[in-house]
């Protein structure tokens, strides 16, 4: 049995189909990653697998349970850290742990041992009596993460995890997060627009756009679709280089990206002074600068869409996502 | 399952009650207009004043009272509704609904909670009130009063929350409960008896619900009322029992 099977799942909002008809599984013990920009749909899907919202068409089961018919059992089985906080400021870190705890049935005993084993996890015992309101961002954070271990849940989610976090705080998480895959032997799933929180995280990934799933595996086989190294170079009209560069022999896949062309190669480092002895004068273009990188997720996304991630969002603005979600919301 | 059905109630309760400790000036602010209108419509109109419809010999100060606590439970259980709107413009509702526990458990924490923290202000008030001269005519009359509290609080508790699930922040709540709150404070009867109103203007008084509790208050406090006390207790729990399962049905149909 999967950790999570999803099959055929749509969710739509009046006329925008958020979620798309999406089937994928998620296996025991892994990390997997929802990964896509602002808008893709992934706070949805995890909100259905979740039972917070009910799905349009299709089924998923979390645990062999079905979201719709067995909520509580799904309940039971998941933990959540949502995109926003969800935590009440006004109780302090113990005493949301204990909140949760109770509602999910935990009896003192237990209750005790695990409020001190999930503080300790997260390094917040010294901070247990504060207020919430008086925590960082990041200690927020860390302590949403406690309070969805806290019932020994079977699948944790965790809906963009370091988002609006400084990149110390984002490694922090991701320690987090890793040790207790191994320690708790937990399966998680997470929603990211960072490719590179992935990259680092995730066992197996699937990414979205327009509520669809555009590619699903490891994310060393993702990029290894791309084949070897990306050269990125950066041109004075590019079109011309483009028309010269494409008829290279040893060229696997070659894309272009208004002033910048990207070269897909086998061992780049031997490439770029082949590319040099190109007489750009004669061809008319002049290269600007070179850039040799392994593919990144980010390579991946831009090859399957068409476009990058920060393009994405840039059409999408935050605002527009708020104001959609709050129109939707019913 | 049973158990933890149990201990939201309580937690749920529990958290009413630590808020409503925490922050010490919405205490402060929920009490101020009940506090203020005892006062000085209490004092404005104290000797000699008698509308038509009161009882010969009381003051208005004791006819006024049992009115003010039934507003003040009327304003604190109407912000228990503006608690779950809280609750989902800070995210908080999530943690609650993704809990495997029954949806009827939530909301009876939450009328648990909101009715005790209801209490304690209407309490507060009435202690206030004894300070400034009101006379309570039967002290077995403050057990009755105390039910009649609790039920009028119960129900707009119900009906808060039925508005609230319907609603998607605080500010659309604030404008419809304007118009709900004040109206029904002041068809009640709470500061004026229903015998100067036409006929009309006295038939939707009779809608009101908060008429009853007014009434049934006034019967336990100073031993004065318009109609039975066991007739105000009956309609009190219809409107109790219809808001409830009203609030409760919107509620476990909320997405967040």
């Amino acid at each position: 049995m999967p950790a999570i099977l999803v099959e055929n799942l749509s969710r739509y909002f009046n006329e925008l189909k958020a979620v798309d008809n999406i089937s994928f599984e998620v296996k025991k013990g892994e990390i997997f990653g929802l990964l896509g920009p602002n808008g893709a749909g992934k706070t949805t899907m995890i909100k259905m697998l979740t039972t917070l919202l009910w799905p349009t068409k299709g089924a998923a089961k979390v645990w062999g349970f079905d979201v719709v018919k067995q909520k509580d059992e799904v309940r039971n089985s998941i933990g959540i850290v949502f995109q926003e906080p969800a935590l009440d400021n006004r109780l302090t870190g113990k005493e949301n742990l204990d909140f949760h705890a109770r509602l999910y049935g935990l009896n003192k005993k237990i209750r005790k041992k695990r409020i001190k084993e999930v503080l300790e996890l997260v390094e917040l015992e010294n901070k247990r009596d504060v207020l919430v309101k008086d925590y960082s961002g990041g200690m927020q954070r860390r302590l949403e993460i406690a309070r969805g271990l806290m019932h020994y849940p079977k699948v944790l989610f965790l809906d963009e995890p370091t988002l609006g976090l400084d990149a110390q705080t984002r490694h922090h998480i991701w320690d987090y997060i890793l040790e207790l895959n191994r320690k708790e032997k937990i399966t998680i799933v997470l929603t990211t627009h960072y490719m590179e929180e992935a990259d680092y995280l995730c066992q197996r990934v699937a990414i979205m756009d327009f509520g669809k799933i555009v590619a699903q595996d490891t994310p060393e086989s993702l990029k290894n679709i791309l084949g070897g190294d990306v050269i990125s170079i950066e041109v004075i009209s590019p079109e011309k280089a483009f028309e010269v560069f494409k008829k290279l022999p040893w060229l696997k896949k070659i894309s272009r990206h208004n002033e910048e062309i990207n070269l897909n190669v086998k061992e780049g480092e031997k490439k770029i002074p082949l590319l040099m002895k190109i007489d750009q004068k004669k061809e008319g273009f002049e290269i600007k600068s070179v850039n040799l990188r392994k593919p990144t997720l980010e390579d991946v996304f831009l090859h399957f869409t068409g476009k990058t991630i920060r393009e994405v969002e840039a059409g999408r603005n935050g605002g527009d996502k708020v104001m959609m979600k709050r129109r939707f919301r019913r | 399952m049973k158990s933890n059905n149990f201990q939201t109630v309580y937690i749920m309760w529990l958290r009413e009650l630590k808020r409503l400790w925490r922050s010490k000036s919405r205490l402060v602010s929920t009490l101020a207009m009940p506090f203020f209108f005892l006062l000085f419509l209490g004092f404005g109109f104290r000797s000699g004043f008698n509308l038509p419809g009161m009882p010969e010999g009381t003051g208005y100060l004791d006819f006024l009272t049992p009115g003010i606590l039934g507003m003040t439970m009327l304003f604190t259980s109407m912000f228990a509704g503006l608690s779950v709107l809280w609750d989902k413009e800070f995210g908080f509702l999530k943690e609650i609904m993704v809990a495997p526990v029954k949806r009827s458990a939530i909301i009876l924490g939450r009328i648990v909670g909101g009715m005790s923290t209801s209490l304690i202000q209407g309490v507060l008030i009435l202690i206030i009130s004894l300070f400034i001269g009101f006379k309570i005519a039967n002290p077995f009359g403050i057990i009755t009063a105390l039910i009649f509290m609790v039920l009028i609080s119960a129900g707009f508790i119900g009906l808060g929350v039925a508005i609230a699930s319907k609603m998607e922040d605080t500010q659309g709540f604030s404008l419809i409960v304007q118009f709900i709150l004040f109206p029904t404070f002041l068809l009640s009867g709470a500061i004026y008896p229903l015998a100067n109103f036409p006929g009309w203007l006295r038939i939707i008084a009779y809608i009101d619900p908060l008429t009853y509790g007014v009434d049934g208050l006034r019967a336990s406090l100073i031993g004065f009322s318009q109609f039975s006390i066991f007739f105000d207790l009956f309609l009190l729990l219809i409107f109790d029992l219809a808001t409830i399962t009203l609030g409760s049905w919107l509620f476990s149909k909320t997405e967040v």
